[in-house]
């Protein structure tokens, strides 16, 4: 019961959120002139005539809140419109260009869980070794990489090397599973690992710190003293609670994600959600840009729904309310 | 021991020069503690160096004489139009795709990341502790809005947003700051308010209290002081990601404008020369990374330093301890006992 009315909260604010961000982002670009949008499309040598009939076919030429009622109705369809250059149903290039992100965000943050508490877990039960002062230092570079640099980087020091010398696995583009699971993970193995090196850092860190203050308490020592494997002791015992910070961290994070694929998709030419949105925001194409903000929302939304409810498995304490 | 030894000693004990106890402030022993940190005071070092390469650029485009926005097609680039590499026709670290002198450039790149990442930061820290400070202190409602406020900022994909914005009002560094900024003050906040928490229910503030000041003065009085040494930590630790944000901004085309050369530009340009040009590349990004990197160990060193019971510093002790360290004096070893076990 309680678990069904924290879900229609949860989703009840969520849409009050997508309806804000929405809102903002329109409002946001209609600080522009109409003017560029029509002179881009109906190109350099347009007479003002001809401008003019663009913007009346746009429905630019409606007063803003018009157009605002217009864009919510349609919303409430779930029609997000159409691209103002292609005329391309938003609803459509969504779909088009989600494999690649998704594959990008999915792929992504297993590795960069996997080796963020992987990492921070070893480096916690093998305090002040050499690996736990190995993995710091390499956890601060990692910190201090902006994940461009580090895209660009394995390009140079991997990719380029690679298919040099004949071994062509590792490629940049994008390749669906379709064209099988090679392909894939070939494609996308240096944009998972540019993704996951920085987010991995922070998440090692935090795991190690966490574990570290966790192992030294009371319940720890009973757990030993009752005779419980090591593994048992760490894993059940240590890491369950400890996972609790690192959970609520992510939440956060989720948001932060996002900017990342927007950087690997261009510098890695994925020709995903990102990709499009910065060259739609390049052209003011506002119904793409609202579409992918809407996306995005909508993504951390759910994201952080499903992280509350993991985070109430982890600490029982924790009821959902 | 006979009396007369006791009595020598008290003698002696009592005609010895008189030393005043010299009492040391947290800062005092803060820098004590940070000097002794080899990596921090590295860090410390390449980060001044970095400064003055920053300053003394344009000087260098003179010794070289290559201003930073000339291009060089004879010299700077090969028959085929392409960069040619280090040591060439003296450039020092090879030319970029217009033929301009790579070296020169990636100085005044640092002039744009260090000013934005230092201009930022201090705008972040200032709104950061003020909001911090007032959701914390008066609490209710205030602190309510300003926390979801915080959180909000705090969970936005910013680069999404900072894209929109850079575009809207037109790329250029004064959006650059204003977009930074604007995404970093929420951590600081996040982190000033816990502590005034705590801090606000000290006996002290309630003295303060009692004898009737008044909220702004408890503030900026009492318990800012008390909030320098995290948020000295927090500002250090947030110009490495303004930096690292401005050159995100600058890669994606919507920062510092070209020809005016930036680290992020720079990289961006460098895409299509992955294969012919490596130096175009790895320049750039080696600045950066180490810029970043010696921030981040800055920053490190003097959490370290402040908060005496971490373990590097206890490691440390513990592997010096038994065999003494010459340099060290017994009092400081004290210090840092005292200092230790009063946590």
């Amino acid at each position: 019961m309680t678990l069904a009315w924290f879900l229609i909260r949860r989703v009840l604010t969520g849409i009050v959120v997508l309806w804000a961000v929405a809102s903002g982002t329109f409002f946001l670009f209609f600080a522009r002139p109409v003017q560029t949008v029509a002179h881009q499309l109906a190109g350099r040598t347009a007479t003002p005539a001809v401008i003019q009939n663009v913007i009346n076919q746009l429905g630019l030429n409606q007063p803003i809140m018009t157009q605002y009622w217009h864009f919510l109705g349609r919303l409430l369809h779930g029609n997000l419109g159409y691209s103002f250059f292609t005329q391309e149903s938003v609803n459509t290039m969504i779909k088009q260009d989600l494999p690649p992100t998704a594959s990008l965000v999915v792929g992504g943050v297993i590795l960069w869980l996997i080796a963020g508490l992987g990492v921070g877990i070893l480096s916690a039960t093998r305090a002040r070794s050499l690996f736990d002062r190995g993995s710091t230092v390499l956890v601060l570079i990692g910190l201090s990489m902006p994940v461009f640099v580090v895209g660009e980087l394995l390009i140079v020091a991997v990719f380029v090397p690679l298919n040099q010398h004949g071994l062509t696995w590792i490629q940049t583009q994008y390749a669906g599973p379709s064209q099988g699971l090679g392909a894939w993970s070939g494609h996308m193995l240096l944009p998972w690992i540019s993704l996951a090196v920085v987010q991995a850092a922070i998440y090692t860190r935090l795991m190690r710190g966490q574990l570290l203050t966790t192992l030294g308490e009371d319940y720890i020592r009973t757990a030993r003293a009752k005779g419980l494997s090591e593994r048992r002791v760490i894993f059940t015992h240590g890491v369950r609670a400890a996972l609790t910070p690192v959970v609520s961290q992510l939440g956060i994070d989720i948001g932060q994600l996002l900017g990342g694929v927007v950087v690997i998709e261009v510098v890695f030419g994925l020709q995903g959600l990102g990709q499009v949105a910065v060259a739609a925001i390049y052209q003011d194409d506002l119904p793409v840009i609202i579409g992918f903000v809407l996306v995005a929302a909508a993504f951390v939304v759910v994201a952080n729904i499903v992280v509350d409810l993991v985070y109430t498995v982890l600490d029982p304490r924790v009821r959902i309310a | 021991m006979s009396i007369t030894d006791l009595e020598r000693q008290a003698q002696q004990a009592e005609n010895a020069p008189v030393h005043a106890i010299e009492g040391r402030s947290q800062w005092s022993l803060t820098r004590q503690r940070l000097r002794r940190d080899k990596v921090a005071m590295a860090s410390l070092a390449v980060i001044v160096i970095m400064v003055l390469l920053a300053i003394f650029a344009p000087a260098f485009a003179v010794l070289v004489h290559h201003p930073a926005n000339a291009a060089y097609p004879i010299t700077g680039e090969n028959s085929a139009g392409q960069p040619v590499g280090p040591g060439t026709n003296g450039f020092w670290l090879g030319t970029d795709d217009t033929g301009r002198d790579l070296m020169v450039r990636v100085f005044y790149g640092a002039r744009i990341s260090l000013f934005v990442g230092i201009v930022t930061t201090a705008i972040a820290t200032v709104a950061g502790v003020t909001i911090g400070m007032i959701a914390g202190y008066f609490g209710g409602i205030i602190d309510t809005i300003l926390a979801r406020v915080t959180d909000a900022v705090l969970a936005f994909p910013y680069v999404v947003l900072a894209l929109a914005l850079a575009v809207v009002f037109g790329p250029s560094l004064t959006i650059v700051i204003a977009v930074i900024s604007f995404f970093s003050w929420a951590g600081i906040a996040r982190i000033v308010r816990g502590q005034t928490l705590s801090l606000k229910e000290k006996e002290y503030i309630e003295a303060a209290r009692s004898i009737g000041a008044g909220p702004l003065r408890i503030m900026f009085i009492d318990i800012l002081p008390n909030l320098l040494a995290p948020v000295l930590v927090l500002a250090t630790l947030y110009i490495p990601s303004a930096v690292v944000f401005e050159s995100t901004l600058s890669f994606l085309g919507l920062g510092i404008q070209p020809p005016t050369a930036s680290w992020g530009s720079m990289l961006s340009a460098a895409q299509p020369f992955y294969q012919t040009a490596w130096w175009f590349v790895v320049f750039p990004a080696l600045a950066l990374l180490i810029t970043t990197l010696a921030f981040n160990l800055l920053g490190d060193g003097i959490r370290d330093a402040m908060d005496p019971t971490t373990e590097r510093l206890v490691a440390a002790r513990r592997r010096k301890g038994p065999r003494g360290s010459p340099s060290r004096s017994r009092n400081d070893d004290l210090d840092l006992i005292i200092a230790g076990d009063a946590k």
